[in-house]
C-alpha cells in the first residue's frame, strides 16, 4: 500500500501532499522535513529506494523516490508494492503531470516551471493523482485510460462554462511534443503513448 | 547513470540569460492569462511567493483567512464558482502548513452541486482535510449517497474515491454494504468497478468487521477473468488482501490467477495493446498476481503447478533475453517482475532447480550497472541466503558482496550488503566476514553503525569456535567503534568471559594489552576494570602485570571516566584488596583522599567510604567470601539478539536463522540472563551493584539512598480532568493491571516502572535511561498533580542534572492514597540534549486499584453483597468490543493484575469472571464487586463495577474497558 505520496521542491517546500493514512496535520508537516532530510542529502544517480523514516513508520516502509530538476516526487510504500513497478508508476504520473500542466505555459518560460505549474494547478494534479492511485492502492496504469479519464473530466469542464481551451490545447502539445526536447531542464524520458479517442478541437 | 532517462542535474540551473527571461509577471502567474477561472487564487499564490519573511507570509495567509471567513459567513449567498475559488486557497493554505479549521460545509456544500467542477473540488476538500465532526459526517455521506444512486459514473468515481480516501468507520458503516453489490453488477461501467474494488480494500483494512464477503466472495475471485486489464489490476488488490486474511475462502484465486499469469507472460509484447509499457506485456498486473500467490502454498493441483512452473521458467529465461529496448522503462518493468517471480520461487521455497537459477540471476544483477538492480538483489539474497536449497548457492557470492560493502557509494545499498553478509555468514565463512565487517566499520556511515556493532557482536559470539578469537573481536569492537557500542554488547562480553574459565586468562592479558593504549574508550575501561577485578590474578606472574602495574593502569584512567564508571572501578579496586594483598595499602590510600571519600557524587562517596571501611575491619576470611568471584551466568538468550530483534522488527533481517545456529551446536557460549530494562541500572544504590549484581533490580529497602524520592500524596475527589495539551498517555492504560516495564520510550530516552503497592501506600521508581551516547543536561523531573489533586507535594529533591549517554537515572516516588481519586498525576521531564530542550509530560500510571486489598469470599457472600449494593448510582457497566485476545488465561492474568481477588466457582456461568476487593485510602475503605461476561461469538465483554463509592465504579469501570 502507498501511505503518502510527497512532492516537495529542493528546499523542501511541499508541493503536493497526499496521506493515505489518518496523521494529524502537524503530523503531517514533520513527515514531510524528516523525509525531506533523508532524501536530499542523497546524491544523484544512487539507488531510488531507501528505508523510511521514524516518523513513517521506520524500515517496515520504503521511500521510493525520483528527482526531477527542482522537485522531488517521493512515494512512501509498505513491503507489499514492488519497488520497481514504483518507481514507473512515479514516472507514468509524472509524465502525466507535467503534460497536463505544462502545456499552458509551454510558450511562456520554461524557468522552474514544473514547480511553478504544479503549484498554481494544485487541484488539477491532485485529480491526475486520483486517476492513478486510490485510497493508497495502484488503480490505473494505462496512460491511455488516464488520458482519457481526464480528457473527460476536461470535456465536463469546458461544457460547464468553464474554462479554457486548455485541453485542445493540451492535445495538440501533446501530440507535436518531444517533451525531452522542449523543457531542456526536465528532462523526463521519451513517451511513446498514444493519445487515443482526442478529436482535433 | 542509473537511469536512461535520468534525471535531470538538479541545483543546476540553467545559466540565467535576462534578455530571455519574460517578465517577472509572467512567471510568478502563468495561468492567469488563460481565463482558466481562479484570477483571486493566482494572485494570492504570487501574493505569498513574494513574502519576503516568514512573518509577511503568516500575515498574508491571516489576512486570507480573515477574508475567507467573511465570504463564508456573509449575507450574500456565494456562486460556486466562488466557493470554489476559496476552497482551493484554503487547500493552499493547508500544503503550506497551516491548519484549516472551517470551510468544511462549504466544501460539503459543493458537493450537491450538479456542476462536476464544483463537486470536485468539494471532494477533494474533504479528502485532504478528514474531519471527524458527525454532523459533517452525515452529510457527506449524505451527498455520498446520491452520486452513487446518480449512476452517472464520472460522479459514482468521484464518491467511491471519496470513500477510499477518507476511510472512516462511519463511512464503512454507511457503504459496506452497498459497494460489494457495485462492484459485481453487470451493467457498472469498467472504470466504476476499479474504484469500487479499491474503495471496498480500503474500507476492509479499516473495518474488517462491517465488510462481509460471503456471498460475493465467488464472484469477486472471478474478477480475475474480467475482459478489462485495469478492472483486474484493482481487483487483484482486493483478493489478495481478502486472500491474507481468510485464506481458505478464497484459495480458488490460485488457479485463476496461474491462467490469468500464463496468458500474460505467453502472450507477445503487442497483445495486451494499451497494457504493454515499453514491450513488457502488463508489468504491473504480473507483479501482483505474482503478489497474490506469494500469500497461498504450492499449488496442489499437479496441472496447475506445472502451468505455474513453467510461467516462471519463461520469466527466468526472458531476463537472458537481449532488451527489446534501451530505455530504462523497459528494464524496470521486465525486472519487476523478475524480482516477484524470484520471491515467489523463495517463498515456495520447494523447487532447487529454480532456487539455484534465482541465485544465479541475482547473482547477475550484484554486478549490474543500474544502483537499483544491485539494491534489489542484495534484498533479495538476503531471504534466499535463509533457504537450505541456496544457501550455498549465495555463499559463492561472498567476494562481490564484500566488494559492495567496500564501494557501493550509497548507504543505503552498503546497508543491503552488511544485510546480506550478516545472513549468509556460517562457521565456514565467519572469521573472514566479521573482519571485513570490522574494517568496514572504521568508515562505515554514523547511521548504521550501531547496527553494524550489534551484528558483529551476535556473529562473533555465534561462531566462535575458541573464544580468544571472541574476545579480540569484541574488543576490537570497542576499539573501533566504542561510543556505539551499547551496554548489551559489553555486558555480554563479561558474562562469556565468566562463564568459560579457559579464555579467563587471555582476556585478562588481552584487556590489559588494550588499556596502554594512550586514548582508549571508556567501555574498555569497564570491561578492564571489571575483567582485572576478576581474573588480574592469572597474569599477575608477569611482572609486566604485576598488581600494582595493573591497579595504577586502570587508575590512570579513572579521572577521565564518568560516574558510572569510576563506580565501577572503585569495585574493581576492592576486589584487588581482596586478590592482592600487597596493594591494600595502596588502594586505602587512594580511597582515602578527599575526592574519593568527600566527593561530591552521593555514590561514589559511599561506595569509598563502605570500601575503606570493609577493607580496614573486615578479615581476610570475611574480605575472601564478601569478594568472591563472580558465579557463572544463568545461560539465556542472548540479550544482543534480542535488542537486534527489537530495532529490526521481526522478519526484517533474518535473525531467525541465528537462532537455527544455536541449534547446530559446537558454537554455543554459555549464555546469560536476559536483563529487562530497569536491571541495566549503573548507579544503583547498592555496594558494588555492579560486580555483585549486574542482573539485579535496586534493593528496596535502600531506595531512598537513590537519586531522589518525592514525596506525592495523592488525595482528592478529582473532578475530570482537562488533558493538558501535549500529554503523552500512551503507557498509562498499559499499567493498569501491571506494575513494571517501560512506561516511555523514544529514539533518545526510555522511562521504565517499578512499583509496588501496600494498603494505602505505595513506591514507584522510575528509570530514566539516556539511550544514546551523549549527555542529557539540565535534566529534572518533576510530579505534578493538576487539578483537584494539585497539592501536598513534600519536597521535590533535584535529580543528578547530568545523565551520561548509555547511563541510567532513578527516581523514587513515596505515595499515600488520602482518598479515591480518578485522574492520574502528571511527571513532567525536561533536559537538553546536544543544544535542544526536550520537553515530556506523562500521565503518571496510577490509578485507584492500585489500593486493592484482594478479598476472598464465597459464592453466598458475593451474591448478598452484590444485591447489597443496588443503587443506581453504586453501578457502573460497559459493553463494549474485544480489543484484546479473548483467551481465558490471558484475561485471567490481567484481573489478577488489577489487585482484586479473583473467585472460582462464584459464578453461575463458569465462562464469566467475579473479582472482590476493597480500595484503601485513607480516608475510608471502599468495597468493590466486578462482573466480566465475556460473549467469545459477538467478540463483546459486559463489564460491571459495583462500589459502595459511584465515583470508583465509575472509574474502575473506564480504566478496565481499555484493557480487555
Amino acid at each position: 500500500m502507498i501511505k503518502a505520496i510527497l512532492i516537495f521542491n529542493n528546499h523542501g517546500k511541499p508541493r503536493l501532499i497526499r496521506f493515505y493514512q489518518y496523521f494529524a496535520e502537524d503530523m503531517q508537516q514533520q513527515i514531510i522535513r524528516e523525509t525531506f532530510h533523508l532524501v536530499s542529502k542523497r546524491d544523484d544517480n544512487v539507488c531510488n529506494f531507501l528505508e523510511g523514516g521514524s516518523l513513517i513508520g521506520g524500515s517496515d516502509y520504503k521511500l521510493i523516490y525520483r528527482h526531477y530538476a527542482t522537485l522531488y516526487f517521493v512515494f512512501c510504500v509498505d513491503s507489499s508494492e514492488s519497488e520497481l513497478g514504483i518507481l514507473d508508476l512515479i514516472q507514468v504520473s509524472t509524465i502525466y503531470i507535467f503534460m497536463t500542466v505544462f502545456v499552458e505555459t509551454l510558450d511562456k518560460c520554461f524557468e522552474n516551471v514544473c514547480e511553478l505549474d504544479l503549484i498554481f494547478h494544485m487541484d488539477k494534479v491532485h485529480y491526475i493523482l486520483q486517476e492513478v492511485v486510490m485510497g493508497g492502492m495502484v488503480l490505473e496504469t494505462n496512460m491511455n485510460e488516464i488520458v482519457a479519464q481526464v480528457e473527460l473530466q476536461n470535456r465536463m469542464e469546458k461544457s460547464e462554462g468553464g474554462l479554457s481551451a486548455a485541453p485542445a490545447r493540451a492535445v495538440s502539445a501533446v501530440k507535436n511534443m518531444n517533451l525531452p526536447e522542449i523543457p531542456r531542464n526536465i528532462n523526463i524520458g521519451d513517451i511513446n503513448i498514444k493519445v487515443p479517442n482526442l478529436s482535433p478541437f | 547513470p542509473s537511469n536512461a532517462a535520468p534525471p535531470p542535474r538538479p541545483g543546476r540551473r540553467r545559466p540565467q540569460r535576462p534578455q530571455r527571461r519574460p517578465s517577472r509577471r509572467s512567471i510568478k502567474m502563468p495561468a492567469v492569462s488563460k481565463g482558466d477561472g481562479m484570477r483571486g487564487l493566482a494572485v494570492f499564490i504570487s501574493d505569498i511567493r513574494n513574502c519576503k519573511s516568514k512573518e509577511a507570509e503568516i500575515k498574508r495567509i491571516n489576512k486570507e483567512l480573515a477574508n475567507i471567513r467573511s465570504k463564508f459567513k456573509g449575507d450574500k449567498a456565494l456562486d460556486g464558482y466562488s466557493k470554489k475559488k476559496y476552497v482551493c486557497k484554503l487547500l493552499f493554505i493547508f500544503l503550506l502548513g497551516h491548519d484549516i479549521d472551517f470551510g468544511h460545509m462549504e466544501a460539503v456544500n459543493l458537493l450537491s452541486s450538479n456542476k462536476y467542477t464544483e463537486k470536485q473540488i468539494g471532494y477533494l476538500f474533504i479528502s485532504v482535510l478528514v474531519n471527524s465532526n458527525s454532523e459533517l459526517i452525515r452529510l457527506i455521506n449524505n451527498a455520498i449517497k446520491n452520486d452513487l444512486a446518480s449512476r452517472n459514473p464520472t460522479f459514482m468515481c468521484l464518491a467511491l474515491h471519496c470513500i477510499a480516501n477518507v476511510g472512516s468507520r462511519e463511512m464503512a458503516e454507511a457503504f459496506a454494504g452497498e459497494i460489494p453489490r457495485i462492484l459485481v453488477a453487470g451493467d457498472t461501467m469498467d472504470s466504476v468497478k476499479q474504484s469500487a474494488a479499491l474503495c471496498l480494500l480500503r474500507l476492509y483494512k479499516t473495518s474488517p468487521d462491517l465488510v462481509l464477503m460471503g456471498e460475493w466472495t465467488s464472484r469477486v475471485v472471478h474478477l480475475l477473468n474480467d475482459q478489462h486489464m485495469g478492472v483486474v489490476t484493482a481487483a487483484i488488490s482486493l483478493i489478495t488482501c481478502l486472500s491474507q486474511k481468510n485464506p481458505d475462502e478464497f484459495k480458488t484465486c490460485v488457479s485463476l490467477a496461474v491462467s490469468r499469469l500464463s496468458r500474460i507472460v505467453s502472450s507477445a509484447s503487442t497483445d495486451l495493446q494499451d497494457y504493454t509499457y515499453y514491450f513488457v506485456p502488463a508489468p504491473w498486473l504480473s507483479c501482483k498476481l505474482l503478489r497474490l500467490l506469494q500469500c497461498y502454498p504450492p499449488p496442489e493441483d499437479g496441472a496447475v503447478k506445472g502451468r505455474l512452473v513453467e510461467c516462471l521458467e519463461t520469466i527466468l529465461n526472458k531476463a537472458q533475453e537481449p532488451p527489446k529496448s534501451k530505455k530504462v522503462q523497459h528494464s524496470n518493468a521486465k525486472n519487476a517482475i523478475l524480482f516477484e517471480a524470484i520471491s515467489l520461487i523463495i517463498h515456495y521455497d520447494s523447487e532447487p532447480n529454480l532456487l539455484v537459477r534465482a541465485c544465479n540471476q541475482l547473482g547477475q544483477f550484484l554486478q549490474h550497472r543500474e544502483t537499483n538492480l544491485r539494491y534489489l538483489a542484495l534484498e533479495s539474497m538476503c531471504t534466499l541466503a535463509s533457504s537450505e536449497f541456496s544457501h550455498e548457492a549465495v555463499k559463492t557470492h561472498i567476494e562481490t558482496v564484500i566488494n559492495a560493502l567496500k564501494t557501493e557509494r550509497d548507504v543505503s545499498v552498503r546497508q543491503r550488503a552488511a544485510d546480506l553478509l550478516y545472513a549468509m555468514c556460517d562457521r565456514s565463512n565467519a572469521k573472514q566476514i566479521v573482519a571485513e565487517m570490522l574494517s568496514y566499520l572504521e568508515t562505515a556511515d554514523y547511521s548504521i553503525r550501531e547496527e553494524m556493532v550489534l551484528k558483529v557482536a551476535i556473529l562473533a559470539e555465534k561462531y566462535a569456535v575458541d573464544y580468544s578469537w571472541y574476545v579480540d573481536t569484541i574488543l576490537n569492537l570497542i576499539r573501533i567503534a566504542g561510543d556505539y557500542v551499547s551496554e548489551e554488547v559489553w555486558y555480554r562480553v563479561i558474562q562469556i568471559v565468566i562463564n568459560r574459565d579457559d579464555v579467563q586468562g587471555y582476556a585478562a592479558k588481552t584487556v590489559f594489552e588494550a588499556l596502554q593504549a594512550p586514548a582508549c574508550h571508556e567501555n574498555m575501561v569497564k570491561v578492564g576494570g571489571y575483567i582485572l577485578g576478576e581474573f588480574g590474578n592469572l597474569i599477575a606472574g608477569d611482572p609486566r602485570s604485576s598488581p600494582l602495574v595493573q591497579f595504577n593502569l586502570l587508575h590512570s584512567k579513572f579521572h577521565l571516566c564518568s560516574v558510572p564508571t569510576r563506580a565501577l572501578l572503585l569495585s574493581a579496586y576492592i576486589k584487588f584488596i581482596n586478590l592482592f594483598p600487597e596493594t591494600k595499602a595502596t588502594i586505602q590510600e587512594v580511597l582515602r583522599c578527599d575526592s574519593q571519600i568527600r566527593n561530591s557524587d552521593v555514590e561514589l562517596q559511599q561506595r569509598a567510604v563502605e570500601y575503606l571501611k570493609l577493607s580496614s575491619i573486615a578479615s581476610t576470611d570475611v574480605l575472601a567470601t564478601v569478594l568472591e568471584e563472580m558465579p557463572p551466568f544463568p545461560e539465556r538468550e542472548s540479550s544482543i539478539l534480542a535488542k537486534l530483534k527489537k530495532k529490526k522488527g521481526p522478519g526484517a533481517v533474518s535473525v531467525s536463522d541465528l537462532d537455527e545456529g544455536k541449534r547446530d551446536g559446537g558454537g554455543e557460549l554459555n549464555g546469560a540472563g536476559e536483563r529487562g530494562p530497569e536491571s541495566s541500572v549503573v548507579s544503583t544504590p547498592s555496594p558494588s551493584a555492579d560486580l555483585l549484581g549486574l542482573r539485579s533490580a535496586p534493593p528496596v529497602g535502600s531506595a531512598a539512598q537513590g537519586a531522589g524520592s518525592l514525596l506525592v500524596d495523592v488525595f482528592s475527589e478529582a473532578g475530570p480532568l482537562a488533558p493538558a495539551s501535549g500529554v503523552n498517555d500512551d503507557g498509562f492504560l498499559r499499567f493498569v493491571c501491571k506494575n513494571n516495564g517501560v512506561l516511555f520510550e523514544n529514539q533518545l530516552l526510555q522511562i521504565g516502572i517499578k512499583s509496588e503497592y501496600r494498603q494505602n501506600l505505595g513506591r514507584m521508581y522510575l528509570f530514566y535511561g539516556n539511550k544514546t551516547s551523549v549527555q542529557f543536561v539540565n535534566f529534572t523531573s518533576t510530579v505534578s498533580c493538576p487539578g483537584d489533586l494539585q497539592s501536598h507535594i513534600l519536597c521535590t529533591p533535584p535529580v543528578d542534572p547530568l545523565v551520561e549517554g548509555g547511563a541510567q537515572l532513578q527516581q523514587v516516588l513515596n505515595i499515600e492514597c488520602l482518598s479515591d481519586f480518578s485522574d492520574a498525576p502528571l511527571l513532567n521531564i525536561r533536559f537538553r540534549y546536544g543544544g535542544a530542550l526536550q520537553n515530556l509530560t506523562l500521565k503518571l500510571p496510577l490509578t485507584i486499584n492500585k489500593f486493592f486489598q484482594p478479598t476472598e469470599m464465597g459464592s453466598q457472600d458475593f451474591f448478598q453483597r452484590w444485591k447489597q449494593l443496588s443503587l443506581p448510582q453504586q453501578e457502573a457497566q460497559k459493553i463494549f468490543k474485544a480489543n484484546h485476545s479473548m483467551d481465558k488465561e490471558v484475561l485471567k492474568a490481567k484481573l489478577l493484575g488489577l489487585g482484586m481477588a479473583l473467585l472460582e466457582n462464584v459464578d453461575p456461568n463458569p465462562e464469566n469472571f467475579v473479582c472482590a476487593g476493597v480500595v484503601q485510602t485513607k480516608a475510608q475503605q471502599v468495597g468493590c464487586l466486578l462482573r466480566l461476561e465475556p460473549n467469545i461469538q459477538a467478540q463483546m465483554y459486559r463489564l460491571t463495577l459495583r462500589s459502595s463509592k459511584d465515583t470508583v465504579s465509575k472509574r474502575l469501570c473506564d480504566l478496565l474497558a481499555e484493557q480487555f
